[in-house]
């Protein structure tokens, strides 16, 4: 078997044991490689545990920039025991296997069509540090050390990103240095460098930045004029407030007394948590909270009370999989029902799908907008693959003359000039009432907020023909929301063609490149990305204008779908569904594969037929 | 019926507070609980707290849960905010709130099977924080609106109108309240607005979280022979441990007390609580020998009523957060986003 050779693209995935540092050492070798020039987009594939289980870092390195899984493995770098049957197996033939050689292995236990690379990582490291601890971090470094001597990458580079990691820690720059240091000579003395697989100088990074999608949420929840966070820990979303806390303490101290111009508490539970964001919501500020899935079914009588009581909240939903102990470190994009229509009694919600960190941030920011505007819950909908990724995307931008839409607030000076104030009274025709600040009028505008028992004005009010009123204004409102939710991005393939496929969010990369992939075997499909729920017009023409179109998701019951056919009142069959749910991202492989398949199925029986048996 | 406004006639010579506005400026829609409620002593008790210490009605906002007594902050301060919540989560939606703007007032009105039951988290976790706010609690050891259900403060052995005996082990909010860290507790009477209202009022001038459990009982539900939460159970056994005067700043003060008959506490906005003691032991600044107190009278079937406990020097959430002077909710853009520029150097920072 030829040994494979690609430069600047193929996939390095890193087995380790949880707790080992090796998390870390990965990141910087992913950095290195992009302080080359060359993308990299790398995952972080781990266990809902602190020590000792098994956790996997998968390095997609393109020059092309793509930043989707691709799926397969060109090098392994085995450095867990526990899993080497499975991580042999993946490895593509003709791939790469390195390990630490220090205990000798039978030859059954490797394969004939990959090139096996050894060094004994233990053993050096024995022999050069008496510390447990540094004996198990510097044989991480050792590693990138070999690693980049075996990829024929630059020493000066990752020499460099150590100095920058550890400025004003000398020691600890030695250190890590001199451990690089031993592993590179070492693979250089011994294996033959560099490999099929080669990092080259290249210019493709350009002024992307690297930062994953918590974090850019949290920096757009600074940048949207949140004040009030209430927030109870989950994974994974847990780093989004985390990020918010540490961007506030930065851009949000008062230079004269060092105050806070931000709260952040912590609640004893999912429900005290959205229930704190309505109640500042409620009164003025701008408020949110970030959940995960179990945290999104315990607030879900709170999204009743602020869909009708109106408060404009935002909720930051870092997807999963199920309740309990159930998959909370892999991702999903299985909560879209659950929020679109969150809640008893006749609810449904604006829905955002940031693609990647850079639609964290302004999509993030948006929502306090589209919230404060609409007067209603706003869901920001990512998942693990983008919220716990570090990711190449564009750089943030900020437009300094655009200022907060607090939307329809109605001041003292309106009251005083006697404008009519009914709470739940649509006087403008787009289904959005005014509403009043608590505090602000001594004699007008007061109200009290309730559920739905109540008439235009917030009295008291069991009437039909009151609920009737609201439950219509409220459609109204939702037809208005069309309009402002982020328009879908439209890709049409290289020539015209019957076939659309419709995706969302994280699958957004690897889509792309399933796109290509799929038209270099000259199969043309136009894709449309949604952005937002409700949909806008266009996401329902595209579908009427195709025959059939691939729903392309990550999660069990075609969600996006369901809501397409419920909202759109699309014919189930011209749907088809391309899912992916098994927690982890989904690959161009697998989207290209798929349609593939099910187009050249169709060229033997007609869709439409085939799809109805 | 709530629907219908109250008549605006007022007699020409009513009594107005120095804001210049009078009782009826702190009244609210007329109640629909049932003739003689407890609630109903204690909406007039709050409206006159608030009416003697000047509160400006609008600068004050109500917030309640679900349950007979969360309906009636519909029935005081028709000029201020409400928000009548989810069942038991009223905390939670108050905390909020008072994060937003410190500078309004905050009264959470609340039930037995509000914060005892279905609430008890977050009643627990609003304590703990330190929320600035009077939070009352009317508690009659009954579910009202679905009837007359037993609710977790009703006394083991007690007797529902159905002749069914509970056997529960009550839950005692005011013991959970010192044990939490409110910095400001009291029991008192809805039939008592002597000693009630001087409670509220020192409470609604408290910094940090007050709370006050109102023994309120239920006509309807829990008046009967057998109850411990009956009119005339609660006046048999109330055991009051002193009588609070509360008195402002620019008040005189007129009363004379005999020596050792008096406590002065003075609260961090100036006003003055007056304590007049009923009991020589019980001293209201230690909260380890209120807990042992109201331990001891309770197993002797007695109701501890009065100021239990004050701390006149506590922090509030807001003080443990280093928020800002200004409320939050009043912070323009220029407060809040840090612009293009922060952002470039960050993006910078991020390769």
């Amino acid at each position: 078997m030829k040994p494979i050779q690609s430069s600047n693209d193929f996939v390095i995935k890193f087995a380790n044991v949880n707790g080992s540092g090796s998390a870390s050492a990965n990141e910087m070798f992913a950095r290195a490689i992009m302080r080359m020039g060359v993308p990299v987009a790398p995952r972080n594939i781990f266990p809902s545990n602190i020590q000792g289980m098994p956790t996997w870092y998968e390095m997609r390195v393109s020059a092309a920039g793509w930043l989707g899984r691709r799926g397969g493995c060109d090098l392994m770098v085995a450095m867990n025991p526990q899993t080497w049957d499975r991580d042999i197996a993946e490895i593509e033939p003709g791939g790469y296997l390195f390990y630490d050689s220090t205990k000798a292995q039978p030859r059954s236990r490797f394969r004939d069509d990959i090139t096996v690379l050894g060094i004994p990582l233990t053993e050096i490291c024995n022999r050069e540090y008496t510390d447990a601890r540094q004996r198990q971090l510097f044989k991480n470094i050792m590693y990138v050390g070999a690693l980049t001597a075996l990829l024929g990458m630059e020493f000066g580079v990752v020499e460099k990103l150590i100095a920058d990691q550890y400025r004003g820690k000398d020691k600890l720059i030695d250190a890590n240095v001199n451990a690089l240091k031993l592993g590179y000579d070492h693979a250089k003395a011994e294996l033959s460098c560099p490999i099929g697989l080669r990092i080259e100088r290249a210019d493709g990074v350009g002024k992307q930045i690297f930062i994953n999608g918590n974090n850019a949420c949290g920096l757009g929840a600074v940048y949207g004029g949140a004040t009030v966070a209430g927030w109870y820990p989950i994974t994974p979303s847990t780093s989004v407030i985390e990020a918010f806390g540490s961007y506030c303490r930065k851009y949000r101290t008062d230079p004269d007394n060092g105050m806070a111009r931000y709260a952040i508490v912590q609640a004893e539970d999912e429900l005290a948590s959205i229930g704190m964001v309505i109640g500042a919501a409620w009164n003025g500020a701008r408020a949110f909270t970030a959940t995960s899935g179990p945290g999104i079914s315990l607030m879900q009588e709170f999204f009743g009370l602020a869909y009708f009581a109106e408060v404009p909240v935002v909720v930051f939903n870092v997807q999963r999989g199920g309740p309990s102990t159930g998959m909370p470190t892999r991702t999903q994009q299985s909560d879209l029902i659950a929020c679109a229509y969150a809640s008893h009694g006749d609810t449904k919600h604006v829905l955002l799908f940031p693609e990647d960190p850079y639609e964290c941030f302004t999509l993030g920011a948006q929502a306090f907008d589209l919230a404060d505007r609409l007067q209603t819950p706003v869901f920001v909908l990512l998942d693990l693959d983008i919220g716990m990724n570090d990711r190449l995307c564009q750089p943030f931008d900020w437009d300094d003359s655009r200022r907060y839409d607090r939307g329809k607030v109605m001041t003292a000076e309106m009251l005083d000039a006697g404008k009519n104030f009914g709470r739940y009274l649509d006087v403008d025709g787009d289904g959005i009432p005014w509403r009043t600040i608590p505090g602000a009028h001594p004699t007008k505008g007061a109200f009290f907020s309730r559920g739905t028992t109540r008439n235009a004005y917030a009295k008291y009010s069991e009437a039909g023909t009151d609920y009737v009123y609201n439950m219509e204004r409220l459609r109204h409102k939702f037809e208005t929301a069309k309009k402002m939710i982020p328009a879908p991005v439209l890709k049409p393939a290289s020539q015209a063609t019957r076939f659309g496929a419709i995706y969302y969010g994280s699958t957004s990369p690897a889509m792309a490149e399933a796109s290509a992939l799929l038209e270099a075997q000259g199969v043309h499909v136009d894709t449309l990305r949604v952005r937002g729920f409700p949909f806008a017009d266009e996401v329902i023409d595209f579908i009427n204008d195709h025959d059939f179109v691939f729903v392309v998701e990550q999660n069990e019951s075609g969600q996006l779908r369901m809501l397409l056919m419920n909202e759109g009142e699309v014919d189930p069959k011209r749907l088809i569904r391309v899912l992916h749910y098994d927690g982890t991202p989904i690959t161009a492989r697998f989207i290209s594969g798929r349609i593939a398949d099910a187009l050249s199925k169709h060229k033997v029986t007609p869709i439409r037929k085939q799809v109805a048996s | 019926m709530t629907y219908l406004a109250k008549p605006k006639l007022l007699r020409a010579d009513a009594p107005k507070n120095t804001l210049g506005y009078t009782r009826r400026d702190y009244e609210g829609a007329i109640s629909t609980l049932c003739a003689g409620c407890g609630h109903d002593s204690i909406s007039a008790a709050i409206v006159q707290a608030c009416f003697d210490l000047d509160i400006e009605p609008h600068r004050v906002a109500k917030l309640s849960g679900i349950g007979c007594s969360s309906k009636t902050p519909d029935y005081f301060l028709g000029a201020s905010h409400g928000f009548n919540t989810t069942h038991g989560r009223m905390p939670s939606v108050l905390t909020g709130a008072a994060l937003a703007n410190r500078d309004l007032t905050y009264m959470g009105i609340s039930g037995d099977g509000d914060s005892a039951s279905i609430g008890i988290g977050q009643f627990a976790h609003a304590m703990r924080r330190g929320v600035n706010m009077t939070y009352i609690v009317e508690n009659n050891g009954v579910y009202g609106l679905t009837k007359g259900q037993f609710s977790a403060t009703a006394d083991k052995g007690s007797k529902s109108k159905r002749g069914v005996v509970n056997n529960d082990t009550p839950i005692d909010l005011v013991a959970l309240a010192l044990q939490l860290g409110a910095s400001y507790v009291a029991r008192s009477f809805s039939g008592d607005k002597e000693q009630l209202i001087p409670l509220i009022k020192g409470a609604l001038r408290h910094r940090g979280p007050a709370f006050i459990d109102v023994i309120s009982p239920c006509v309807t539900f829990n008046n009967h022979a057998g109850s411990t939460k009956s009119y005339d159970y609660v006046r048999e056994h109330n055991d009051a441990v002193n009588r609070l005067d509360f008195i402002l700043p620019r008040d005189q003060i007129n009363a004379s007390y005999a020596p050792g008959e008096l406590r002065r506490i003075i609260q961090h906005d100036g006003s003055i609580l007056h304590l007049r003691k009923l009991d020589n032991d019980y001293d209201p600044s230690d909260r380890v020998g209120a807990m042992n107190h109201l331990q001891e009278r309770h197993a002797l079937g007695e109701i501890v009523t009065g100021l239990l406990y004050v701390d006149s020097s506590a922090e509030d959430l807001h003080r443990h957060l280093n928020t800002v002077e200004k409320p939050l909710n009043q912070l323009g853009d220029a407060y809040l986003c840090p612009g293009s520029k922060a952002l470039d150097a960050l993006n910078a920072a991020l390769r």
